[in-house]
């Protein structure tokens, strides 16, 4: 079984669980000897990936026009070859990083590089997206002034975006040529980033389409809004069956004020797929009840944990002797961090002397700010930014317990890291992660009272704490990945035979 | 001759409020009456009220050769007095056709016996004197809680009084042995022990109504039928179960009241069977041999052990805050302020321990079990806040009647 899988992101460059639901996932269907190639919209080249080929949209090849790139990416600034708008732009934005990566990729076969390069990440709104580019201005990566666009360019992808909309929701079969040449026309005429981010989502499309019709495989696996015209596209191109795989939605992400455009390609993706696989019986239920899903094609597949063998030990972390209770994503409507505050302040009034960390970035964070101010608990709220990687382990294993008051969690994989180290969690019963964790407080994400109290009562009791962590420890280890991709490769089955 | 010996447990907890951190050194009402009462009243309905009217007609039918026991426990009369009087009544209906014994029980439906032989000999004596002014008859028979019992648990019976104690007839105590003798527990010198059947038993309990069962449906006659080819020398089969059973859980519309209404007329057609109670028993038979119960054997579970009130670290810590309060609130009612132990006695009961137990949850099949909570933790949270209150306030009255001598 080969699979084109097209995501977001990969470790080590997340910006949330997509990536490492990801990792996991391509990790037990690789248990099973499924073949999978992932397309990241950029890849750097460090990705945590021996058991399968990730590929970043920039190293897509044009056979056709023959002026892709071949070398590696070290040997890229030399490159005397003719190099498209695009690719000048991608270099100034790449160059740095790769040259720092390439120490630690250095093997044979390394990823081609073409510079179809993309700003995009999960996560993103029209409206962050233009920070996005605003930020990597600052940081001199980009051009300073407006996009690098020509009048030009600028047409050429709003014809793309006509183009691409007449395929991905028209009826009938594409006729690859046709595609091809369309692809082609726009493809050397467009240039940089799209101005916004639907173009650029749309010019993510053009890529896979492309790429679909090189590649060999059984499935086409897109995970989650951006690569759902990608999908359609390519599933229209080649044939080859498409599953969608829903991670999180819009209304997980904004409740009721819901970007239109990403609800449409969501909607797109739940249309075109053959099969929608959601990660939790609660995203299923939303699913059917706000896209009106057919039942049918929806399986659920909760995600699992990776198992280390050997896990860092933090032994000492702590450095206070105060109770630690931990926030730890993103700090935007979906995570409910003003639920946070509004439970430390009733906790506090019991407990003085607990230390409430809030660790993340996100819109809401200078809101929560002001808010703990407000609260009068600013001194016992504290407030670290985004932490990655190790420093997110060490967070876990400082915390006393950790919390996780989500307002709409598709999955929530979080609360399973915590309990691998040792941190209780207690959690909103409005997520996926709930359904498969008996080892964990759960609380209405909206009960403030009814969090407050779990929180004081594994401060209190340590024999909850030693239940919940020793139990937990145990039952996380029966979420394994192997099994998801089982489930996942069962889907895959359907729809090949 | 064979002997059925039916024995019915009637119990209810007073389970508790949604008790939070917040109510603590706030709130001294701990129990959920709104609920209790629902719950009593809707078993009422379904169980206790129809059942006894049935056997009332099958004693009155049968002219007394229809005989089966009861226990009732001290918070189920506590809570019929208050909620559903005529329920009482119809226990007290049964008695006195004087073909229907009630047994002695701890009065709260506690582990007592494992934890605090004290509070054990309260519970029980006190009970059994409440038995003897609602019900006619002092108990000469005792059941401890869930049937937990063990030499020493017996020996403290035996100390107390009693005649017989029922038990569990788990394989692994008896071994070879028959569950359709009596037998003694080792260290007592007179008391004799009734054993139940748990394959009799869990047929009319558990499998009644489960259509899987290769034997579904049960029927009074195929019942008997098996009844009747137990061996000439057992001398008696302890149908021991859950009250609840009839209606409650194998519901009207399964047949079990039908099946209750044929069952003595099928046992009897065979003249070497009768219907006794558990005193007719041990008046007439003497224990075949002595049997070894070093470790507590309840009839829970396929365990048949403690497990699923002391079986993780949530429960066993519960406990142990629990019996560390006994000697304080006793101290206190011996004072005059009861309304402690009072409080305190109703956590004793077992069922909130059973609330706390996580067994079910490496099947994955939480639900498994019957609880007012949403997770064993959440039971836990709010038994321990409420343990933590009730602690307080009896260290203050405590340190105020200190204060009160000294001056």
């Amino acid at each position: 079984m080969k699979v084109l899988m097209l995501g977001w992101e990969f470790p080590p460059h997340i910006s949330g669980g997509l990536g490492t639901a990801c990792h996991g996932l391509t990790g037990g269907l690789a248990h099973h000897g499924v073949e999978v190639t992932f397309v990241i919209p950029r890849s750097y080249g460090d990705e945590d990936a021996e058991h399968l080929s990730v590929i970043g949209c920039n190293e897509i090849v044009s056979s056709r026009t023959g002026r892709g790139r071949t070398e590696k990416r070290g040997d890229r600034t030399s490159s005397s070859e003719l190099r498209t708008e695009t690719e000048l732009l991608a270099e100034t934005l790449e160059v740095a990083e790769a040259l720092e990566a390439e120490a630690a990729q250095d093997e044979p076969g390394a990823p081609h590089v073409l510079a179809v390069d993309s700003p995009l990440q999960p996560y993103l709104t029209p409206e962050t997206y233009r920070e996005r580019l605003d930020q990597l201005r600052r940081e001199g990566k980009l051009a300073a002034g407006p996009l690098p666009l020509t009048q030009e360019a600028r047409r050429s992808l709003a014809e793309l975006r006509r183009v691409l909309s007449e395929l991905t929701w028209g009826e009938g079969p594409v006729q690859a040529a046709e595609w091809t040449l369309k692809w082609q026309e726009r493809f050397e005429l467009s240039g940089a980033y799209g101005p916004d981010l639907m173009a650029e989502v749309a010019r993510y499309a053009v890529a896979i389409g492309e790429l679909s019709m090189r590649q060999d495989f059984d499935v086409i696996h897109a995970h989650d809004w951006m690569t759902a015209p990608a999908a359609v596209v390519a599933s229209r191109l080649t044939g080859k069956p498409f599953v969608f795989h829903v991670h999180a939605s819009e209304y997980d992400r904004s409740g009721e004020s819901v970007n239109q455009e990403i609800r449409d390609l969501e909607l797109l993706g739940i249309r075109h797929a053959d099969r929608i696989i959601c990660v939790s019986h609660y995203t299923a239920s939303l699913i059917k009840r706000r896209y009106g899903a057919n039942a049918d094609r929806i399986r659920v597949v909760h995600n699992a944990v990776t198992h280390r063998e050997q896990r860092e030990r933090f032994d000492g972390a702590k450095a206070i002797e105060e109770p630690i209770v931990l926030f730890l994503g993103r700090v935007t409507f979906q995570k409910g961090p003003d639920y946070f505050l509004e439970a430390a302040a009733r906790v506090l009034e019991i407990e003085p002397k607990v230390k409430f960390v809030m660790s993340g970035s996100g819109d809401m964070l200078p809101r929560m700010v002001e808010r703990a101010a407000e609260l009068g608990i600013a001194r016992q709220v504290h407030f670290t930014g985004f932490l990655r990687g190790k420093d997110v382990e060490r967070m876990y294993a400082m915390a006393d317990l950790y919390v996780m008051p989500s307002v709409s969690e598709p999955f929530g994989i979080s609360p399973l890291e915590a309990i691998a180290l040792d941190c209780p969690v207690v959690l909103s019963r409005q997520s996926g992660v709930s359904e498969v964790l008996t080892n964990a407080l759960k609380v209405d994400f909206w009960d403030v009272d009814d969090l407050a109290n779990k929180i004081l009562a594994l401060i209190r009791y340590p024999a909850l704490t030693e239940q919940l962590t020793e139990e937990g420890r145990t039952e996380i280890q029966r979420l394994r990945w192997e099994a998801s991709a089982q489930l996942v490769l069962g889907v895959y089955r359907e729809l090949a035979s | 001759m064979t002997a059925i010996v039916f024995y019915f447990q009637v119990h209810q907890p007073y389970r508790l409020r949604r008790y939070t951190f917040f109510d603590i050194g706030r709130n001294d009402r701990y129990f959920d009456d709104t609920e209790n009462t629902r719950i009593v009243r809707r078993v009422a309905e379904k169980c206790y009220l129809p059942m006894n009217a049935l056997l009332l007609s099958l004693v009155e039918a049968f002219e007394g050769k229809f005989r089966c026991s009861f226990s009732i426990s001290g918070t189920a009369l506590d809570q019929f007095e208050a909620w559903s009087p005529e329920t009482l009544e119809s226990f007290q209906a049964l008695a006195r056709t004087g073909c229907v014994e009630f047994l002695a029980e701890t009065s709260h439906h506690s582990l007592s016996a494992l934890f605090d032989p004290e509070e054990f000999r309260h519970q029980v004596s006190s009970h059994a004197d409440r038995i003897e002014r609602l019900f006619g008859k002092r108990p000469r028979v005792f059941r401890n809680t869930e049937l937990v019992v063990s030499n020493d648990v017996a020996a403290q019976a035996e100390r107390l009084g009693f005649e017989g104690i029922l038990g569990e007839g788990a394989d692994h105590v008896l071994g070879w042995r028959s569950p359709h003798r009596l037998y003694r527990p080792e260290g007592c010198e007179r008391i004799k022990l009734l054993l139940r059947t748990y394959r009799f038993s869990d047929d009319i309990a558990f499998r009644f109504s489960n259509r899987a069962w290769d034997e579904w449906p049960l029927t009074a006659e195929k019942f008997a039928s098996w009844v009747h080819e137990v061996p000439e020398q057992d001398r008696f089969l302890g149908l021991f179960m859950d009250f609840e059973t009839f209606g409650e859980h194998q519901w009207a519309d399964t047949g079990i009241f039908e099946f209750m209404r044929h069952l003595p007329e099928a046992v009897l057609r065979h003249p070497r069977f009768r219907f006794w109670t558990p005193s007719e028993l041990i008046d007439a038979e003497d224990p075949v041999a002595r049997l070894d119960l070093p470790h507590p054997v309840s009839w829970a579970d396929t365990e048949r052990d403690l497990t699923a009130w002391l079986g993780n670290r949530m429960q066993t810590a519960a406990n142990e805050a629990l019996y560390e309060l006994g000697e304080k609130v006793r101290e206190l009612e011996a004072a005059g302020r009861a309304e402690f132990a009072h409080s305190w006695r109703r956590l004793t009961t077992s069922d909130h321990l059973y609330y706390m137990c996580t067994k079910w949850f490496a099947d994955g099949d939480v639900h498994k079990y019957f609880s007012p909570y949403a997770s064993p933790h959440d039971a836990f949270i709010a038994f321990m806040n409420v343990l933590d209150d009730l602690s307080r306030r009896a260290d203050q009255a405590l340190k105020a009647s200190a204060t009160g001598a000294e001056t």
